[in-house]
């Protein structure tokens, strides 16, 4: 009972910080149709961005609730920034290719973010620990466990409802659908494409960001930071179905949950479980469990 | 045009391979100005802040020290058999066949004299047989498998550094004797060379040393540089044993850390730490009180005030106005290195009169004793290529007068205590119970 | 088949060129001949994408081939004491074509990226056993003995260096042979239209299989001979998603024109890397990343289509 309760929580902590990550993945490919490898330099950004300013805030002697002001702050920025500027000045050019090709100029992205890391913060690690030392802990299960990934777990419900209520009853949510439909009616119809491109790109940044930046604290944010959490957040969005939202949730329960009994009961197979989990979904469906509504083209 | 630019490769393919044929030659003893010496360390990666740089920034002062005759006597005489060292510096991330290409450009294509480095015993594994192949001396500095040399004798490769054997001994000993109640013992190390061999050595040695202690049957093993331990840290501490042991070291030591601390880990459970003084570093005052931290030698944290001697004084100061921080164990390790070289190299040239040839300078550092900081150091073991020395462990506390991480019930264990004689395999030497240990 | 083999212009450049090459490593400073042997071996897993990508296929994964054959001349080495380059290079081959076969019954269904991303599952579930299990080496890999043969150790690496180049001249004529007939020719024309293709009486998914083999065979060939020339494996570098970035950007680098120009894309890849590490050891992925971009926006059909045009030129001008 104690182990189940463990591993369920390990679990789920796990879970939320995949589907964090994912989402905003799978939302870009949804609408872009991109398959986005520096989705992995967002949210390393992301972290060193809320590091930096938490540690700054910590060196200042604010009071340490800052700290999550800094979380947030920090993801929307680089979502901000980093998101327009590669919208805009390369991603924008390319839609018309091959989505692998595309998949491909984002590989080449992610590794000239990964040193522009390097020269914007350094080698040294940076050591965040301050909102989740803040939070402190609570026995469970006959253990303690930390606060902070409760508030992990909640963040991430949130930004589920948050996707759904945004894409289902909303304006833009609705235009963001139609295009998704199909972009050239949509074009037709007066619909500004390029706008909405641009601010689910910038959704989807911010997404990956606010994954780094809200784990920042739990970690030595140190380079080399985004590389492992690609391949998973890959993992998670295809178990799912590329795309879907729902599926991003569930894809990240199934590994996040998966791995926590691995690590409990056959710590050999932590890495492996993932990555045969995706290639058995893929095989048994190949569109993931649940595919968004697809628009025939011919 | 087609034809000059044919011409030109000629040319070019012609002079590079006469350079390399005088690189050859250049081998007997022939007095240079400078020599290269490529220095291998994290520069990118999660290892490059508390292990790469210290390393680099350690090796890059005593080079210039040496280079200007700037040591405390004696060793202030100037360079490196007179000739002034000249280091490339290369970064170590990336794998160990990418490592391996580029210990090969190092030799072939920048013909440096020697290489010194390697902090990841995956490296130093690796790069080992391509030293062999190549006949290069390299000086290893860090890494810690004792594979090395058990595995095999080796020609040009030495290593100024002790091995996992000794910090998993002195650590037993240590939690033998302060701790002789902690009967259950488990461990959280990285699933390689370094990490799968000092947990083997040190249960063997809890083994010998307290028949009574009892290893968990649920060691955990997360692959190194994985950063997230929240599972982990709930299997051990679902765990009965009273005892945590970790080798981890890298960007993994601090994040462990200061997830388990803020579970209450370190309230609960006693933890082991062989190598994670970087991290009382970085941490500073929120690093937890209690642990045993090891330091893999006699500097850093457990000796950082005392073991006044010229040379360890003038490091620290040197080291300190450089950096501006205190010098950590791989700044020392990759001192030592440096150091050691030197000495092999002034030896080997007073021998030969003159210039010393690569195998010169191999017989003058073959089993050689030299003082290095804060104590000595003797080649010993793998036919005089792997080094020996005292380790030694303490407790973690905070030291309010002098604002600084600091350490009590600071004890170190002589080399010959901890390591096994010269021709017996480390296993064997614990299987049969340690004879003629030295303590 | 001579005929063809007379007759192609391609395959005859291919085999002067490489004779050439083999000539002139004798002269080349060993670093130089390094760099070209690991150029020349990626370029083997290169001619193999080629193939894929010219029917409209690019896999995320074939670092499992190339990952296969690398390891399973380590495991030969440190096992059975295997050192013969045929029997290396067999085991090698054997093993990746084999689970090339089993997979492409699957893969062959899917394609654009869930063909990527499939063979991306499959390449990190390898990828998860090896870095997890201490009898593979985990995150170590093993290092690899001298290679020999039929009994004979050479002295110098000159001879692997023209075992490679003889393999890949073989690989090039043989791939280039294929793509003029039967099935093998039948890459754009599946590209452009399946449907079609299915109408006048072939296979596509057999096709599709049969080429699937091809290129795994080749990347498993490829893995070999890196692990030979370096004398090393390990999962980081040969294993890693980052491995299969790297080929599909060799082969998007070199371009779809020519059966020689995964070599090229394989070689300056190697020289670009060695010289962005020399220069800019904190910055090398930068300047990899800024050359991936720059080709995908102003050469799209890659090198060769650059030397193609340089070639057209010289010949309109004389």
């Amino acid at each position: 009972m104690q182990l189940l309760i463990t591993i369920l929580l390990d679990g789920l902590t796990y879970a939320s910080y995949l589907f964090i990550v994912s989402v905003g993945l799978t939302i870009v490919f949804g609408v872009l149709k991109i398959l986005n490898v520096a989705h992995g330099a967002f949210y390393a950004w992301g972290a060193y961005a809320a590091a930096y300013a938490i540690t700054y805030a910590a060196d200042m002697e604010y009071s340490d609730w800052i700290g999550f002001v800094c979380i947030f702050l920090a993801a929307a920025l680089v979502g901000l920034v980093l998101g327009m500027i590669i919208e805009r000045v390369i991603l924008r050019h390319m839609y018309a290719q091959d989505e692998v090709l595309i998949a491909l100029a984002t590989f080449g992205i992610f590794l000239i973010l990964e040193d522009v890391i390097l020269l914007v913060f350094g080698v040294n690690p940076y050591f965040a620990y301050q909102p989740m030392a803040l939070l402190g802990r609570v026995p469970m299960g006959g253990i303690s466990r930390d606060v902070y990934s409760f508030t992990l777990m909640a963040l991430a419900c949130v930004v589920a409802f948050s996707c759904w209520w945004g894409l289902t009853k909303t304006k833009w949510g609705k235009l963001i659908s139609v295009v998704i439909y199909d972009r050239e009616i949509s074009q037709a119809m007066g619909i500004n494409v390029s706008m909405v491109y641009l601010i689910v790109f910038v959704i989807g940044a911010g997404l990956g960001a606010l994954g780094g930046a809200y784990v920042a604290p739990t970690l030595s944010v140190a380079p080399g930071f985004g590389i492992d959490v690609i391949v998973l957040s890959f993992a998670v969005v295809v178990i799912g179905g590329m795309g879907s939202i729902p599926g991003a949730l569930i894809g990240a329960l199934m590994v996040g949950i998966l791995r926590a009994v691995a690590v409990h009961k056959m710590p050999e197979l932590e890495l492996f479980v993932v990555f045969a989990v995706m290639a058995t979904v893929l095989i048994i469906r190949p569109e993931g469990l649940f595919a968004p509504a697809k628009a025939r083209t011919i | 045009m087609r034809k000059q630019f044919a011409y030109k490769a000629l040319r070019s393919a012609a002079i590079a391979s006469a350079v390399a044929a005088a690189a050859m030659t250049g081998a007997t003893a022939q007095a240079k100005d400078t020599i290269k010496v490529g220095v291998v360390s994290f520069l990118t990666g999660p290892a490059a802040g508390p292990f790469g740089v210290p390393g680099k920034n350690g090796a890059e002062l005593i080079i210039d020290a040496i280079n200007n005759g700037e040591l405390p006597a004696p060793y202030n005489t100037k360079g490196f058999a007179g000739a002034t060292m000249d280091p490339v510096y290369t970064d170590e991330a990336g794998g160990n066949s990418k490592q391996v290409a580029e210990y090969r450009n190092l030799v072939e294509k920048q013909n440096v004299d020697a290489l010194i480095g390697y902090i990841s015993s995956g490296s130093c594994m690796a790069m080992a047989p391509v030293a062999e192949e190549l006949q290069k001396l390299t000086i290893m500095s860090v890494c810690g498998t004792p594979r090395l040399f058990e595995e095999k004798l080796r020609s040009v490769v030495f290593r100024t550094q002790g091995n996992a054997v000794g910090d998993s001994i002195a650590a037993a000993r240590y939690m033998t004797e302060k701790f002789p109640d902690l009967k259950t013992y488990t461990g959280i190390n990285q699933n390689y060379a370094w990490g799968q061999d000092s947990w083997k050595f040190y249960s063997l040695a809890m083994e010998k040393l307290d028949p009574a202690s009892k290893a968990s049957s649920n060691p955990q093993f997360p692959k190194i540089f994985s950063g997230q331990y929240s599972a982990e840290i709930s299997t051990l501490s679902l765990d009965k044993a009273e005892v945590v042991h970790s080798s981890f070291w890298d960007g993994d030591i601090e994040a462990f850390v200061l997830q388990a601390l803020v579970r209450g880990f370190f309230e609960d459970k006693k933890f082991v730490s062989v190598v994670g003084a970087s991290a009382v570093d970085s941490l500073g005052k929120k690093f937890p009180k209690g642990v045993v931290m090891g330091t893999r030698g006699p500097y850093g944290l457990l000796t950082r005030f005392d073991r006044s001697r010229p040379l360890n004084n003038w490091f620290v100061d040197a080291y300190k106005t450089r950096y501006g921080v205190y010098p950590t164990g791989p700044s020392y390790q990759y001192a030592k290195a440096v150091l050691y070289y030197k000495l092999g190299m002034d030896k080997a040239a007073a021998m030969a009169g003159g210039f010393p040839t690569q195998d010169q300078v191999i017989a003058a550092l073959k089993g050689m004793e030299f003082e290095s900081f804060g104590g000595s150091v003797k080649m010993a073991l793998g036919g005089g290529h792997q080094a020996i020395h005292e380790v030694g462990y303490g407790i973690t506390t905070w030291d309010k007068e002098k604002k600084a991480p600091s350490a009590t019930d600071v004890k170190f264990y002589s080399a010959e205590c901890i390591n096994p004689p010269e021709g017996t395999l480390a296993a064997d030497w614990l299987a049969q119970g340690m004879p003629g240990a030295k303590c | 088949m001579l005929q063809i083999l007379r007759s192609d212009k391609t395959i005859r450049w291919t085999l002067v060129g490489f004779f050439v090459l083999a000539i002139a490593g004798n002269f080349m400073p060993a670093w130089v001949q390094n760099n070209l042997m690991f150029g020349l071996a990626r370029g083997l897993a290169v001619l193999g994408l080629m193939v894929l990508w010219r029917t409209g296929l690019i896999s995320f994964g074939h670092a499992l081939y190339f990952g296969i054959g690398a390891y399973a001349v380590a495991l030969v080495d440190k096992h059975l004491g295997v050192s013969d380059i045929f029997l290396r290079l067999a085991f090698a081959m054997g093993a990746a074509a084999m689970v090339g076969f089993a997979l492409g019954f699957i893969l062959r269904k899917y394609r654009s990226i869930f063909f990527a991303m499939l063979s991306l599952a499959f390449s990190m579930v390898l990828y998860g056993i090896l870095v997890k299990v201490e009898a593979l080496g985990s995150t170590d890999g093993f290092s690899v003995s001298a290679t020999s043969i039929l009994g004979w150790t050479p002295e110098s690496k000159y001879t692997l260096f023209c075992a490679i180049i003889v393999a890949c001249a073989a690989a090039a004529c043989m791939v280039q042979y294929y793509l003029k007939t039967g099935l093998g020719a039948l890459t754009t024309a599946i590209r452009d239209n399946e449907l079609r293709v299915e109408y006048l009486g072939y296979s596509v998914s057999k096709a599709i299989h049969f080429k699937y083999i091809i290129s795994a065979g080749l990347a498993g060939a490829s893995g070999a001979m890196m692990a030979m020339a370096l004398g090393q494996v390990d999962p980081d570098s040969m294993v890693n998603w980052t491995v299969s970035g790297e080929l599909v950007f060799i082969t998007v680098m070199a371009g779809p024109g020519s059966v020689i120009a995964p070599f090229i894309g394989g070689v300056v890849f190697e020289f670009l890397r060695t010289y962005a590490f020399e220069l800019a050891p904190h910055a090398w992925q930068l300047i990899v990343g800024g050359t991936l971009l720059a080709i995908i926006f102003f050469l799209p059909m890659g090198l060769w289509s650059l030397l193609e045009r340089i070639w057209v030129r010289k010949g309109s001008s004389s």
